[in-house]
């Protein structure tokens, strides 16, 4: 009994995904229709240029830093806690570790470790910022990572400029260029880099503490109810800075991919925007491992598509457009869909109830 | 329920977010692709030329524009077929080369510096089709690296303002500290000095090196324009992107002369300001893409350092308004001899 209603639960997320997504290419087919452009031979055409090992390796490289944002969204989300801050807290970490990385002389693995725990540290020392505050002071974390993004965008614009910025040959300034040894290897030459693995252990790793550990289980047990999980002994303060300090982290290998697998230096531009596109990621993929790995690949594969769609002139735009509906789409097909899956266990227990009166009242 | 009550509400901000985002970019888009069309012009060539424009695309109002001009001309002119693609990603850039060569077209430039690094391994893997960069040097033998005399174009708009100066005092605003900006500081101070050695010339950049908030900083420029101005100065050149229009401000309600760049900055501006527009040093990013797809129908299809100068077109200054007429004689001269050789024009300051 509880087996199937597991299953049936896990169907049901599914389908919901799906039908989101069905909706919101349905939706934007409408648009299509209207602007003059057959949706049809505009989905052809977007399938026809995805299904090549190119797309597949270019949407791939899209998706890594997007599955570790994603990630790290989905960490405050599994707690209850909604982290704006990952795009603040990715800066930080992106600017800080090619700046020191610069700097310091190891071997060629210990250097690479040592650039991401130093891009983890700055990154959860950031989103801690946030959940001192709430802990201590009970600020609104939505309201002090959206405001520490601020601080975060400016200071690393600042600390860019004045200090690490080196050369004024060129426009285009750097920050001084990481030795080879903190170079992250390419899983393929140019199109893919292995960051790819750290990102999978990454979600692998949240998987396993999330759901099979028992912080994890206090973890969710203080998101579904944090009233419950106090009087079950959970420290609330602990589970809140735990979990900042965990999502902040993981913001901060967002910008790894890039500095150590493909720019080696900082330069502006360098990981920006993954920090919102990671929550969109984190809502369609309902913060579970699989759903953010397939999510991701979803945003990489339709941002990959824009470029054959100005080919064939129609507008970039609708890439967007799908974006924005599917994370809509889930979000309303997902509520509707729990509504009728509780009705319907309501109704089952409450045929339970009566059967087990009826039994009652005979004996 | 009340979380996902909080839930439904976040997802629907976050969507509306990327919605937002799309609309923001799709007028313009919309107006780029109505250009977009891959059929061929009256002329037949079976050259397909490819550009892919850095965030901003069309409608920038200088940079891509000028660049979409060219790309224009080439379609109307030479008869190429054109694939042009618009960057909203900072991963765009390198998806964007890398379908412009899965569609074979050749030659493909990248408008802007920030192509550099992704076009570097792809010209590599790509010997037989011909690259351009504009404003950076890519070193590889199939890459046309477009860069332009900035000094020389500036000489002349030096020399203009020297000979327009009532009061004997100039001034140049930048906007990063950059070798290339300096460039243009160095051609300014230099075409003046040729007219009038003695004459007084205040310099001043907007923002260090990697500072972009130096190409938009209007406030800033304004502000130093005004205390030049008020201090006697007459005439102010800024080569500093959009910054350039709080000069123009300052022009205006000084009643004083501000020197335009890149485009014919007369022509984009409001008629109060049209009076106050001296010139402008105009940078032909057009001539740059228009010659490098007619270059590569010819046939020339190899790579090198192409500097656009005043020989060439590339560079030049602006005649709308006709405030130069009196002095057009004495700056024509000068450019003969800085196409001769006889003038030289410096680099640095």
């Amino acid at each position: 009994m509880k087996n199937r209603q597991k299953w049936q639960g896990i169907a049901i997320t599914l389908g919901g995904s799906l039908l989101a997504l069905v909706f919101a290419f349905a939706l934007c087919g409408v648009f299509l229709e209207l602007i003059g452009h057959n949706p049809f031979s505009v989905y052809k055409q977007m399938l026809n240029y995805d299904i090549s090992r190119d797309s597949f390796l270019d949407a791939t490289r899209r998706a890594v830093p997007l599955m570790l944002s994603a990630t790290a969204v989905a960490i405050g989300f599994k707690m209850g806690l909604f982290n704006i801050g990952v795009e603040g807290q990715t800066r930080l970490a992106v600017l800080l570790t090619a700046a020191i990385g610069a700097q310091v002389n190891l071997p060629a693995v210990l250097h690479v470790i040592f650039c991401m725990v130093l891009a983890m540290v700055v990154g959860a020392t950031w989103a801690g910022v946030a959940g001192l505050l709430k802990v201590k002071r009970g600020v609104n974390e939505v309201i002090s990572t959206i405001m520490l993004n601020y601080i975060a965008i400016g200071l690393a614009s600042w600390m860019f400029d004045t200090y690490f910025v080196i050369g004024a040959d060129t426009l285009n300034v750097k920050t001084k260029e990481l030795p080879r040894t903190a170079w992250f290897p390419e899983l393929v030459k140019n199109k893919l880099t292995g960051f790819i693995v750290i990102a999978l252990i990454v979600i692998v790793l949240f998987w396993v503490v999330v759901w099979k550990s028992k912080f994890g289980f206090h973890l969710r047990a203080s998101g579904a109810n944090p009233g419950a999980a106090r009087v079950a002994g959970v420290n609330p303060g602990r589970m809140i800075m735990t979990a900042m300090l965990l999502s902040g982290a993981i913001a901060g290998l967002v910008g790894m991919p890039g500095l150590l697998g493909t720019d080696h230096a900082y330069r502006r531009g360098l990981a920006e925007g993954y920090g919102f596109d990671g929550i969109a990621v984190a809502l369609l993929g309902r913060n579970h491992p699989i759903g953010i790995v397939l999510s991701a690949l979803l945003f990489g594969f339709l941002d990959h598509s824009s470029g054959i769609l100005q080919v064939n002139s129609i507008p970039r735009s609708i890439v967007d457009i799908i974006k924005g509906v599917t994370v809509l789409a889930v979000v309303i097909v997902n509520e509707a869909l729990k509504r009728w899956h509780n009705r319907r266990i309501q109704q089952a227990s409450a045929a339970m109830i009566s059967a087990i009166e009826v039994e009652a009242a005979l004996a | 329920m009340r979380k996902s009550k909080r839930f439904t509400l976040l997802a629907t901000v976050a969507a509306l977010g990327v919605l937002a985002a799309a609309c923001g970019s799709s007028t313009k888009s919309s107006s780029t692709n109505a250009g977009a069309t891959t059929t061929a012009a009256a002329a037949s060539s079976n050259v397909t030329a490819g550009l892919a424009f850095d965030t901003g695309g069309r409608g920038d109002g200088t940079f891509n524009d000028s660049a979409g001009r060219g790309l224009d001309q080439a379609v109307s002119q030479l008869g190429v077929k054109k694939i042009e693609l618009d960057a909203v990603k900072d991963e765009d850039r390198k998806s964007n080369l890398l379908l412009l060569v899965q569609q074979k077209a050749n030659p493909i430039i990248g408008v802007g510096f920030l192509f550099g690094d992704p076009m570097l391994p792809i010209a590599k893997a790509n010997p037989n089709t011909t690259f351009a960069i504009i404003d950076s040097v890519v070193d590889a033998p199939n890459v046309r690296s477009l860069v332009f005399a900035e000094n020389e174009g500036s000489f002349l708009v030096g020399a203009a303002a020297a000979l327009k100066s009532k009061t004997g005092h100039i001034g140049f605003i930048g906007g990063q500290e950059v070798d290339l900006i300096k460039k243009f500081e160095a051609g300014y101070i230099a075409g003046a000095k040729a007219v009038n050695p003695s004459i007084k010339i205040e310099s001043k950049y907007l923002g260090p090196a990697g500072d972009n908030s130096a190409w938009g900083n209007v406030a800033g420029a304004k502000e130093i324009a005004k205390g030049w101005y008020d201090a006697g100065a007459d005439v102010i050149y800024t080569a500093a992107g959009g910054s350039g229009a709080g000069t123009i401000q300052a022009a205006v309600e000084a009643g004083k002369w501000a020197i335009g760049v890149d485009s014919d900055q007369y022509l984009l501006a409001k008629p109060d300001e049209q009076k106050h527009i001296l010139t402008s040093m105009l940078k032909h990013v057009d001539v740059a893409v228009f010659q490098t797809f007619k270059a590569v129908a010819d046939g020339d299809t190899k790579g090198g350092i192409i500097t656009f100068d005043l020989k060439t077109d590339g560079v030049g200054y602006a005649t709308s308004g006709g405030y130069l007429d009196d002095v057009k004689a004495k700056l024509e001269a000068y450019k003969a001899d800085i196409i001769s050789g006889k003038i030289v024009v410096p680099t640095k300051p």
